[in-house]
């Protein structure tokens, strides 16, 4: 067995099953159009505290939606027992949790397709104000859904599921949350770019971390 | 085949399997009885590795559970009252997934496992739209779609109609037939007495009785279960 040929089968296999139910990327969305209306309303259009408050927005909107998207995720595969069909497959466990980490960062970015041009349109900001954010935004969105998918997957497994899932998951994301909120201030403010190599760095190396330690312990939070 | 050498699992201060202890060899069709509790789903789940035990050996076509158990998995077929199947996606899509994943060619196997099970004419319906029967008739072709050497089958006729037990026992006999051996979990002790050529008993985590088939009655089997829930 091929092993890459595994992982991508599950990743063909999870979103397939999106494209049929759509309940991960519709849940998302709506939540975070919902929480950009809402800023919308708050902030005069072209105020400077707007400008500043928009990476805040920004990863509030995609950070609260990944969450529910997250939490959906994994409770649909331990429904009627659906994980263990997947864990009965000749594949090491790590290598779910890479198809695991894959779909959901694939679902978040579509997520992010479409609530990104609805951001340049709500708080006054240009497309060349967003590319040099784009890779801040992978990066965060890639340590997110990668601690993400481990803990939901713990937390699918228990009772209060929902209320689980964002107290394990946001503490132990406080650094990625700093450092991409702080490179996308920097990044928006174009005044002071001095700081964002450190922000990025940051950023990257707790990505870095996360993902090996996520890919070593994913075994172990599918035992019974 | 498969040897079991003091395997215990505990969770917290419940103790689900004590020391259990057998051997079932190649082509032999063991089943294993109990009541509710007895440990039978969690001495499936390890012997699947879906589980780890607390203590004990266990290996499976000479692999090691504990440290070969994606060698394991890969000998293994495992029916259970659950289907492991995607709702949203079809009959032909959920064999396909499996398919992949076991790393064998998607025709024609697959193709003809839905004649066998008798559902190639609703092969691009999705699952969701399947009774229970059909389910489970899908279910178990996934559980053989790679050939095993090995079944695992944890009550596999609960919730069945007539037409789907008869074609999972008739699936049964071909497996045996073709020197696949068979470990089932049942309540049903008529059926396990007049298929099976090995009767283990659990009690309340312990390994009660290990005798063939022949040696035991029905009678018998049954008043042990009635005395091992009382």
């Amino acid at each position: 067995m091929n092993t890459a040929t595994q992982i991508w089968t599950i990743i063909r296999k999870d979103v397939l099953v999106e494209l049929r139910s759509k309940d991960i990327i519709i849940s998302m969305l709506v939540f975070g159009l919902i929480v950009l209306a809402v800023f919308n309303f708050v902030f005069e259009p072209g105020s400077s505290a707007l400008r500043q408050t928009v990476p805040g927005i920004l990863w509030v909107a995609i950070l609260f939606a990944g969450n529910l998207g997250l939490h959906r995720s994994s409770v649909r595969e331990f429904e009627n027992a659906m994980i263990q069909g997947v864990l009965l497959c000749p594949i090491d466990r790590s290598y779910i949790y890479i198809a695991k980490v894959t779909s959901n960062v694939i679902f978040m970015i579509g997520m992010e397709i479409i609530i990104l041009p609805v951001m340049v349109v709500f708080f006054d900001l240009t497309v060349s104000d967003l590319l040099p954010f784009l890779g801040v935004l992978f990066l965060g969105t890639l340590g997110f859904a990668g601690v993400g998918s481990l803990f939901s997957t713990m937390s699918a497994q228990t009772k209060s599921r929902e209320i689980m899932l964002p107290v394990l998951l946001f503490p132990i994301c406080v650094p990625i949350i700093l450092a991409a909120t702080k490179s996308t201030a920097v990044l928006l403010d174009s005044q002071n770019t001095q700081d964002i190599g450190m922000w990025i760095r940051l950023l990257i190396g707790f990505d870095a971390i996360f993902l090996v330690v996520c890919f070593l312990l994913f075994d172990y939070v599918l035992e019974e | 085949m498969i040897h079991v050498e003091n395997i215990a699992k505990s969770f917290g201060h419940n103790q689900a399997l004590q020391n259990i202890s057998f051997d079932v060899s190649k082509g032999e069709y063991a089943a294993i009885l109990g009541v509710n509790g007895a440990g039978k789903t969690t001495l499936v789940k390890i012997l699947s590795t879906l589980s780890r035990p607390s203590s004990g050996i266990a290996t499976i076509n000479g692999f090691n559970l504990l440290k070969k158990s994606v060698d394991i998995r890969s000998h293994i077929g495992v029916m259970t009252h659950n289907s492991f199947l995607y709702p949203d996606l079809s009959a032909l899509e959920n064999l396909q997934f499996y398919a992949q994943m076991y790393g064998i060619s998607l025709k024609p196997g697959v193709d003809e496992l839905l004649h066998v099970v008798g559902l190639y004419h609703r092969k691009y319906d999705s699952v969701r739209t399947f009774s229970r029967g059909m389910q489970q008739r899908l279910s178990l072709a996934r559980a053989v779609l790679h050939k095993p050497q090995i079944l695992l089958l944890d009550e596999p006729f609960a919730g069945l109609d007539v037409k789907a037990a008869d074609m999972l026992k008739n699936l049964i006999r071909d497996a045996i037939a073709e020197d696949t051996t068979v470990l089932l979990t049942t309540h049903d002790v008529d059926f396990a007495m007049h298929n099976a050529s090995r009767i283990l008993m659990l009690h309340q985590g312990q390994l009660m009785e290990d005798s063939p088939a022949k040696m035991l009655s029905i009678e018998t089997v049954k008043q042990k279960l009635i005395d091992s829930a009382s």
